[in-house]
């Protein structure tokens, strides 16, 4: 840490441990000096800094397992409630006080905004939910039906509604202020709702998927400061100095054999595996994907006679999970190197204060949301068998079918598969 | 017009042959208030109205031969506009001074260009590609393999670049860096909706395509013919020229002809059937129940008068009225985005390309404010209306492998029998 922060910073953390949300070990970032006396393999505060740092991780840690066991939504409501701290902070960074002052109703523009957004993307999200949940109340079931149907719509005239309001409050003399901000505003929306959008879908595909790419940047960032902490010595780049060669390789390498040991751990549980189809937080049984069933392989005999381990049980997805691994050590940082430039460009120290001692949501979420996107795509490409385009007719003919057309559909599928089938044969 | 046009009037007339796409949009003027300079009190306005005119009939010819060519044409003449649009808004905010330090830094836009080009063609385009190379067994099934990979394919061409671009940042040009890359997603985002929507629009039937653009352009023509005669009063700060008068009147006019337009654009198979593939020979389907004309009687003391006993009414021309009604309330707040725009960075137009009017973007707000609720008011309100048990039915026949529809046919089967289970 540097020396003058090094009076302020083990008082608040001491008075805010409890408060320390999901939080990675990443080096602070410097502004003002350059490399070399500040690596932290010099820095004799560094023990200190390390248990405070240690402890605020075990509280978050203990709260994040919590929710974990809860549930899907719960984890859900955790995502909605990271994200509005993320956009509040984000919002806020750019905007100038006194501008604000003259332009009143301006920020309750972003929040419509973002009220908009949020309705688009998770009612996309719990369309295909809702349409599943059975509920016995006819009418409430109608009225949600026919409001899934028009979501597009509503969203698009809210959205619509918003632009308008934006564009007959510009006033003289302040129009490339608001028009950065509106661009600013929209750029905010899209980063924070694209990450947070696949991280719900992932989750609803089963905890697994959302919760081993979080680990394994919670691992590659804790890995890479202890690695720099005893071995650091050449940089790594520019843009955070602290960070070092010695640093990213080892945690690579951890990272990597994490990825397979715990694809392993994870994959035995029948609450992370299974996919939640619904909306209700009951306990999940379901029949385990062939991605989840062990495979047995037999060792070679010198290790079979030293450990007396016949076989070994491989999961098929631990060899995902080393894809994972493998980008979250590489790619992932850079959505680090990205915020710190950033952080450089703009003369910003952090981007909030929510986290004592260690910034804001965003500094923290950085990485995370680099990997949840990958997750997504990885999962949806790799992972996911082809009946995609299945699932989408399924849902087209749930959410705009009756029950009594859906009968006939079927029916008569029915017949023009087994007509198809007597004619090839 | 102001007495520094004069000259835009002259080389506008020299290139009368190049004009494309083009609004009678009143150009705005930044730098006096309202009052003095509304059209009705300007003497060179019929010499200015007079060209714009000769402009415009070319750029309609033009216009309608594409649409005479077919899908495929229209599409790539949506990408050619689409391509100067996206180059004239990345040269907009660019500074000669700072790029000169960054070299590399333009290929990077149009690295990102790229990627959105192949991330939202290929989306739009996969289905109908698959649907035309189903004859040769080996190309089907290159095609698919990739169409299944297509969103990791676009999804690491866009984290290279975004490497690429942490990589080249330099000292001292961050904040320049980062407002640059912010400037090409905000532009991308833009072009892109709008062009994705435009073409989505063009394959479910040139009459969605058409019918809105029409709307735009005559909303335009007829605020400026009605602002030319009547305007009087002033309508909003950003664009000193536009009149109540021109607006009221545009909108009147506008649903009156979305009306009318609608029933004459109806009736032309070309327009209304939809394209399934990327073939380009004649369409032949059936309109489907909007396109087929239903006849009302009309009372008794019009059909004393005209001698029409009852008038057939194409049940798209309702769907008309609502398309027509936001071109003519809603549409023009694109362009008023645009002059506050132009007037928040202190710009005179978007670029150059048409001479005398600016550029492709000048001519465009509108129509990109109307294409995206061309197709959203059709995906909510049209299709839905549409869907029924054939063709859905039609959709997993066309759409779906054997061993897929025989997966749909159990899953919903399961499904059916929860759901009878639970009732």
């Amino acid at each position: 840490m540097q020396k003058d922060q090094g009076s302020s910073a083990p008082s608040t953390p001491t008075n805010g441990r409890v408060r320390h949300r999901r939080r990675s070990n990443e080096f602070p970032v410097e502004m003002s000096r350059t490399n070399g006396n500040h690596l932290l393999a010099n820095d004799h505060n560094k023990y200190r800094s390390m248990w405070i740092r240690a402890c605020s991780s075990l509280w978050m840690l203990g709260g994040f397992l919590l929710i974990l066991y809860l549930g899907h939504l719960y984890i859900w409501a955790m995502v909605v409630i990271i994200q509005i701290f993320m956009a509040r902070e984000l919002f806020n960074l750019l905007r100038k006080a006194h501008e604000d002052k003259r332009l009143p109703g301006f920020r309750i523009l972003n929040w419509h905004f973002y009220f908009t957004a949020m309705l688009f993307v998770y009612g996309r999200i719990f369309s295909h939910g809702l349409v599943n949940t059975v509920t016995s109340d006819k009418f409430f079931y109608r009225l949600v039906s026919r409001l899934i149907k028009y979501q597009m719509v509503i969203c698009y005239f809210l959205y619509i509604a918003g632009f308008m309001w934006f564009i007959l409050t510009l006033k003289k003399k302040m129009y490339k202020y608001q028009f950065g901000q509106f661009a600013w505003t929209h750029m905010i929306l899209i980063v924070v709702f694209t990450q947070s959008a696949f991280t719900v879908a992932n989750i609803f595909e089963g905890i697994f998927w959302f919760l081993l790419p979080a680990s394994l940047i919670a691992v590659n960032d804790v890995a890479a400061y202890f690695f720099g902490f005893f071995f650091g010595k050449t940089p790594l780049i520019k843009l955070s100095p602290k960070k070092t060669w010695e640093g990213f390789i080892g945690a690579s390498v951890a990272t990597m054999i994490s990825a397979f040991v715990l694809a392993n751990v994870f994959g035995h549980f029948q609450w992370l595996t299974c996919p939640r189809k619904d909306l209700s937080t009951g306990w999940l049984h379901c029949d385990p994907d062939p991605l989840f069933k062990p495979e047995y392989y037999p060792l070679p005999v010198w290790i079979s006679q030293r450990l007396s381990w016949k076989e070994i049980a491989i999961l098929p997805v631990q060899w995902h999970a080393l894809w994972l691994g493998l980008f979250a050590s590489i790619i992932a940082p850079f959505g680090g190197f990205f915020a710190s430039g950033f952080k450089r460009a703009f003369k910003i120290k952090d981007f909030g204060d929510s986290i004592p001692g260690h910034g804001g949501f965003t500094d923290r979420m950085d990485c995370q949301m680099v990997m949840a996107v990958f997750a997504y795509i990885y999962h949806q490409s790799f992972v996911v068998p082809q009946d995609y385009t299945v699932e989408m007719i399924i849902n087209e003919i749930l959410s705009s079918l009756t029950l009594e057309e859906q009968q006939i559909l079927y029916t008569k599928l029915g017949q023009i598969l087994q007509e198809r089938m007597l004619g090839l044969y | 017009m102001q007495r520094e046009n004069n000259t835009a009037l002259s080389s506008a007339a020299t290139s009368r042959l190049r004009h494309r796409k083009q609004s009678n949009e009143v150009i705005p003027d930044p730098s006096k208030a309202n009052g003095g300079n509304l059209l009705v009190d300007d003497h060179n306005k019929y010499k200015s109205m007079w060209i714009r005119a000769y402009s415009t009939v070319w750029m309609i010819g033009g216009f309608a031969l594409i649409v005479y060519m077919g899908h495929l044409y229209i599409t790539a003449m949506v990408v050619v506009i689409q391509i100067f649009m996206a180059k004239e808004l990345l040269n907009l905010l660019r500074k000669a001074h700072e790029d000169r330090s960054l070299p590399g830094f333009r290929l990077l836009n149009w690295h990102f260009f790229f990627t959105a080009m192949l991330f939202v063609y290929g989306r739009l385009l996969s289905q109908p590609l698959v649907n035309s190379v189903t004859s040769d067994k080996f190309l089907y099934q290159f095609v698919s393999s990739h169409i299944k990979y297509h969103m990791a394919i676009c999804y690491f061409f866009y984290i290279a670049g975004f490497m690429w671009f942490i990589l080249t940042l330099k000292k001292k040009m961050y904040k320049y860096q980062f407002g640059q890359y912010a400037w090409t997603h905000m532009i991308l985002i833009v072009v892109f909706t709008q062009s994705s929507f435009t073409v989505a629009n063009i394959f479910e039937g040139i009459f969605w395509f058409l019918l809105p653009a029409s709307l735009i352009i005559i909303n335009d023509i007829f605020a400026y013919i009605i602002g030319f005669f009547f305007g009087r009063t002033p309508l909003i700060k950003l664009s000193p020229k536009k009149t109540w008068e021109g607006f009221i009147g545009a909108s009147v006019t506008t649903i009156i002809s979305a009306f009318a337009l609608a029933n004459v654009l109806g009736r032309f198979q070309w327009l209304t059937c939809p394209r399934k593939d990327l073939s380009t020979g004649w369409l032949q389907c059936d309109p489907g129940p909007l396109f087929r004309p239903e006849y009302y009687t009309l009372p008794g003391w019009i059909h004393q008068w005209f001698l029409w006993k009852e008038i057939s009414i194409l049940p798209v021309q309702w769907h008309a009225l609502c398309l027509g009604l936001f071109a003519s309330i809603i549409a023009p707040f694109g362009g008023f985005f645009a002059s506050g725009f132009k007037r928040a960075f202190k710009i005179k137009d978007f670029g150059d390309s048409i001479p005398g009017h600016g550029g492709i973007t000048d001519r465009m707000d509108c129509q990109m404010v109307m294409a995206v609720f061309a197709y959203i008011y059709h995906q909510s309100f049209v299709v839905r209306e549409g869907i029924s048990v054939e063709i859905i039915l039609d959709q997993i026949l066309t759409n779906l492998t054997f061993e897929e529809q025989q997966t749909l046919l159990i899953k919903l089967g399961q499904i059916l029998q929860e759901r009878l289970g639970h009732s």
